[in-house]
C-alpha cells in the first residue's frame, strides 16, 4: 500500500515538472496554490462522505459563502456606507428578521396552549409568510437605498487570514442549519436537497447587491502574503518577484493544509474517528451501542464545511476577485466529488492526491485539447476537408468531457479510488 | 377584462407550458427511480441530447425542401425520439449496466449519471459550441392574437403554435403513458417491479425486459421534453441542465416511483413558479379605485423577485423533503 502510494505522488511530481516545463513556471505556480486550496476543500468532503458517508452535493454553495466571508473581512472599507443611513436599516432589517424568527418559534410551539394538528400547521404556514412580509418590507428599501447611495457594504479592511477563518466559521453557521433541516434525508435525497440549498445560496449572493455587488464582482482583494506587484516595486525583477509571491502563498496555503491534515489524521485514527466510521458502516448498529447518530453526523457535516469555506476563501483571495456568477455546479462541486472518488474515499492521503491530480487534468485538458484539435486541423486542412472552427472555444469544452470520462472509468475499474482507505484490523 | 386575460397569458399559460416541460421530464425520472432505484441526474441530458437530435433532423428536412403545415420541430418528434430512446439504452448499456451487475449502490450509480452528464455535456458543447440555436430560423413561429374586445378587454390573448401543440402533445402521451401502464402486460409489470422488484422477478416477470422499455420510455419523453421546451425559448448546449433541478423537484414532490404524481407535481412547480414572480398589482389594479388612498397596491407585488425564480422550486423541493419527504402521492419508500 506505501509503495503503491509512494509511486503515485512520485508520478504526480513527475507530472508537476512536466507541466512546468512546458507550460512555464507563472501558470503551474499558480495551479499549485489553487491545487492546494481545492485538496483543502477535498479533505473537507472527505470528512463527510469519507468519514461520515454523508452524500453532500452543496459544496459550491459553502465555497460561495467562503469567498464572500474573505471579501467582506478583507476588502478595504466603504466609509460612504458607515456614513449613510445604511448601517441604521441594515440594523431595522435585523430586527425584522429576529422578530420574524421569533414568530416561526413561538409558533413552533404553539401546541403548549393547546393548538395542535391542522390548526398548527396552518398558523406555522401564517407565521412563515408574516416573517417573510416583515423581514422582506424592511431589507427591500435598506437594499435599495445601498444600493443607489453607495453601492454596496464594503469590506471590513481585515487582515485576508481572519477572512478564512471567517469563511470558516459561516461555512459552519450554515452548515448547521442545512444539517439541521437535511441530515434526517436518506442519501440521495440529501444529494438533491444540498444541490437545491447550494443553487438558493447561489442566487442568494449573486442577487444581493448591497452585500456582495453581485454580477458587478469585487475586485481586487488583498494577499495574505506580499503581491508581486509589491515585491517589483522593492526592486526585484519580474519573474522573479511572481515566482517568489506566488510562492509566499503556496508556502501558507501549504502549512495551513498540513496542520488541517495533521489534526484530521489524528482525529480519524482516535476514538472519534472509529465512532464515524462506525456509524457510516452500520448507523442502526452504532445507535443500538448507545450513539448519538444525528448529532454525530451533524457535527461532521459542520467539520467538512469549514473546511470548504476557508479552501473557497483562500481560493478567492488567490484569485483576487469575487464574481457569483463564476460559481458553476460543475466546476465546484461535481469536480471536488471526482477529486474523492478518483483519490479515494476515506483516505487522507488518497483525497490529497485526487485534488491535486484531478486539478492538474482540469486545468490541462484545455491546452492540450487545443494542441490536439490544431494538429487534427492541420491536417484536415491538408487533406482538403477545411479547418475546424472556433478551436478555443471547442477545447475550453473537453475539459468537461475529460471530467465526465474519468470519474466513469473510476468507479467502473478503480470504485475504492486511487489510494484507497486503509482498514485497520486488530485481533 | 383586461387584467384577467393579462392574467392568463402571463401565469396560465406559460405554467401550463412549463409544468408539460416539467412533468414529461419528471415522469423519467421518476420510472427511472422506481425501477432502478437511483436518481439520474443524466437525464438533462437526455433531453438536451434529444433537443439537439430534434434540432438536425429539422435542419436536414429543412436542407431537403420539405415545407410541413406544423413546426418540423413536431414533425419530426417521434423519429428524434426513437432515436434518444436508442441512445439512452446505449448510455444505460455503456455505464449503468455494468455497475448494476457488480452490485454497486443506488449512490455509485448517483455518481456515474453525474458522470455521464458532464461526458453529455461535454460532446454537445464540442460539436455545438456554447451559441443558441432556433427551430424557427427557416420557418415563421406562428403566433395566435385571440381578440378578446367581446370580453370588454384590450388585450388579445396570446399563445404561440408550438405552445398549442407542446400541450395537446403532453396530454396525449401522458393518457397514452396512463393506458401503457394500467392496460398492457409491460405496464403491469413495470409497477409490480416499481412496487417491489425481488417479487417481480420470482414471479417470473422479464426483469431485464422491464429495465429496457423503462429506459425506452424515459429516453423518449426527455426527447419530447427537451424538444418542446428549444421549441418555446431556444435551443442551447445548458437548455436541460438549468432545469434539472426543478425536474427533481416536481418528481420528488409528486413523490419518486410515482408516474401520475410526477404529471401533478411538474404542473405544480410549473405554476408556483409563474405564480411567484407574477405581479400581483397587474391583476388587482381596478381596486385601486375602490381602496382608501393609504391602501393602494405598490407598483410590484411579487411574492418574490423575477430573478429568484427558479429559487422557487428548490424551496418547495426543500418544504416537500422537510415536511412530507415521501411526497404528495406516497412516492417509494426507503
Amino acid at each position: 500500500m506505501i509503495r503503491r502510494s509512494l509511486t503515485l505522488f512520485a508520478g504526480l511530481f513527475v507530472l508537476i515538472l512536466v507541466i512546468g516545463w512546458v507550460l512555464g513556471m507563472p501558470f503551474t505556480s499558480s495551479r499549485l496554490v489553487e491545487a492546494a486550496a481545492y485538496a483543502l476543500i477535498a479533505m473537507g468532503l472527505n470528512i463527510q462522505w469519507g468519514y461520515g458517508g454523508l452524500f453532500n452535493f452543496g459544496i459550491m454553495g459553502f465555497l460561495m459563502v467562503g469567498g464572500a466571508a474573505v471579501t467582506f473581512i478583507s476588502y478595504p472599507a466603504n466609509p460612504e456606507f458607515w456614513h449613510s443611513d445604511g448601517p441604521m436599516m441594515l440594523g431595522r432589517a435585523l430586527l425584522a428578521f429576529a422578530v420574524g424568527a421569533a414568530i416561526v418559534i413561538a409558533v413552533r410551539r404553539a401546541d403548549r396552549i393547546g393548538i395542535t394538528g391542522r390548526w398548527k400547521g396552518v398558523l406555522t404556514v401564517l407565521a412563515w409568510f408574516v416573517a417573510y412580509v416583515l423581514y422582506r418590507s424592511q431589507i427591500d428599501p435598506a437594499a435599495a437605498y445601498i444600493e443607489s447611495t453607495s453601492g454596496w457594504v464594503g469590506g471590513l479592511g481585515g487582515h485576508p487570514v481572519l477572512g478564512w477563518l471567517f469563511g470558516g466559521v459561516l461555512a459552519a453557521g450554515i452548515a448547521y442549519v442545512i444539517g439541521k433541516i437535511c441530515l434526517g434525508l436518506r442519501t440521495d435525497y440529501l444529494a438533491i436537497a444540498t444541490i437545491g440549498i447550494s443553487e438558493i445560496v447561489r442566487a442568494l449572493i449573486k442577487n444581493m447587491d448591497w452585500l456582495t455587488r453581485g454580477t458587478l464582482t469585487v475586485s481586487p482583494i488583498p494577499w495574505p502574503t506580499p503581491l508581486p506587484q509589491d515585491l517589483q516595486a522593492g526592486g526585484m525583477g519580474m519573474d522573479q518577484a511572481l515566482l517568489l509571491s506566488r510562492g509566499g502563498f503556496l508556502l501558507l496555503a501549504i502549512v495551513v493544509l498540513a496542520i488541517v491534515m495533521w489534526l484530521i489524521n489524528r482525529a480519524y485514527g482516535g476514538p472519534w474517528g472509529r465512532m464515524m466510521r462506525a456509524i457510516r458502516d452500520n448507523h442502526v448498529a452504532a445507535a443500538s451501542m448507545g450513539k448519538n447518530v444525528t448529532a454525530r453526523q451533524l457535527e461532521i457535516f459542520v467539520f467538512g464545511s469549514v473546511l470548504m469555506g476557508i479552501g473557497g476563501a483562500m481560493l478567492v483571495s488567490f484569485v483576487q476577485i469575487f464574481d457569483p456568477s463564476s460559481y458553476q455546479p460543475i466546476n465546484h462541486t461535481f469536480l471536488i466529488w471526482v477529486m474523492i472518488i478518483v483519490g479515494g474515499a476515506g483516505n487522507n492521503w488518497g483525497a490529497l492526491f485526487g485534488a491535486v491530480l484531478i486539478w492538474l487534468i482540469w486545468v490541462i485538458s484545455e491546452p492540450l485539447a487545443r494542441a490536439i484539435f490544431e494538429t487534427v486541423s492541420l491536417w484536415s486542412t491538408q487533406i482538403g476537408w477545411g479547418a475546424i472552427p472556433d478551436i478555443d472555444v471547442r477545447s475550453a469544452q473537453m475539459r468537461v468531457f475529460v471530467l465526465g470520462l474519468v470519474i466513469t472509468i473510476a468507479l467502473r475499474f478503480a470504485p475504492k479510488g486511487l489510494i484507497p482507505e486503509v482498514v485497520r484490523r486488530e485481533g | 377584462m383586461t387584467e384577467i386575460i393579462f392574467f392568463i397569458n402571463q401565469v396560465v399559460i406559460s405554467g401550463l407550458v412549463l409544468g408539460c416541460i416539467y412533468a414529461l421530464g419528471a415522469i423519467g425520472i421518476t420510472l427511472i427511480f422506481g425501477i432502478l432505484r437511483f436518481a439520474h441526474f443524466a437525464h438533462s441530458e437526455l433531453m438536451t441530447g434529444g433537443a439537439f437530435i430534434a434540432f438536425l433532423l429539422a435542419a436536414a428536412f429543412a436542407s431537403w425542401g420539405i415545407v410541413t403545415p406544423i413546426p418540423t420541430g413536431f414533425v419530426v418528434l417521434p423519429l428524434a425520439m426513437v432515436l434518444t430512446a436508442i441512445l439512452s439504452l446505449g448510455i444505460d448499456k455503456g455505464f449503468y449496466a455494468p455497475l448494476r451487475k457488480r452490485g454497486a449502490k443506488p449512490v455509485t450509480l448517483l455518481i456515474a449519471s453525474i458522470g455521464v452528464t458532464l461526458m453529455v455535456q461535454g460532446l454537445i458543447r464540442l460539436f455545438f459550441g456554447t451559441g443558441t440555436y432556433s427551430f424557427f430560423d427557416t420557418e415563421p413561429k406562428e403566433i395566435f392574437r385571440i381578440d378578446t374586445a367581446f370580453l370588454g378587454s384590450t388585450r388579445p390573448l396570446v399563445i404561440t403554435e408550438p405552445q398549442v401543440l407542446m400541450i395537446l402533445v403532453t396530454l396525449v402521451s401522458v393518457v397514452a403513458l396512463h393506458f401503457f401502464l394500467t392496460r398492457s402486460r409491460l405496464g403491469k409489470a413495470m409497477r409490480a417491479m416499481a412496487d417491489n422488484a425481488d417479487l417481480a422477478q420470482v414471479s417470473g416477470i422479464n426483469t431485464a425486459l422491464v429495465v429496457r422499455v423503462t429506459w425506452v420510455i424515459a429516453g423518449a419523453l426527455a426527447c419530447m421534453a427537451g424538444t418542446m421546451l428549444a421549441l418555446d425559448v431556444t435551443l442551447k448546449p445548458d437548455l436541460a441542465f438549468n432545469i434539472i433541478l426543478p425536474i427533481f423537484a416536481a418528481a420528488i414532490v409528486g413523490g419518486l416511483g410515482q408516474a401520475y404524481g410526477a404529471i401533478a407535481g411538474g404542473l405544480l412547480i410549473g405554476f408556483a413558479e409563474t405564480l411567484a414572480v407574477f405581479n400581483w398589482t397587474m391583476l388587482f389594479r381596478p381596486l385601486n379605485a375602490i381602496l382608501p388612498d393609504w391602501l393602494q397596491l405598490p407598483p410590484t407585488l411579487a411574492l418574490v423577485p423575477t430573478e429568484y425564480k427558479l429559487t422557487v422550486a428548490f424551496v418547495i423541493l426543500v418544504v416537500t423533503l422537510l415536511v412530507r419527504p415521501t411526497g404528495i402521492f406516497k412516492g417509494a419508500s426507503s
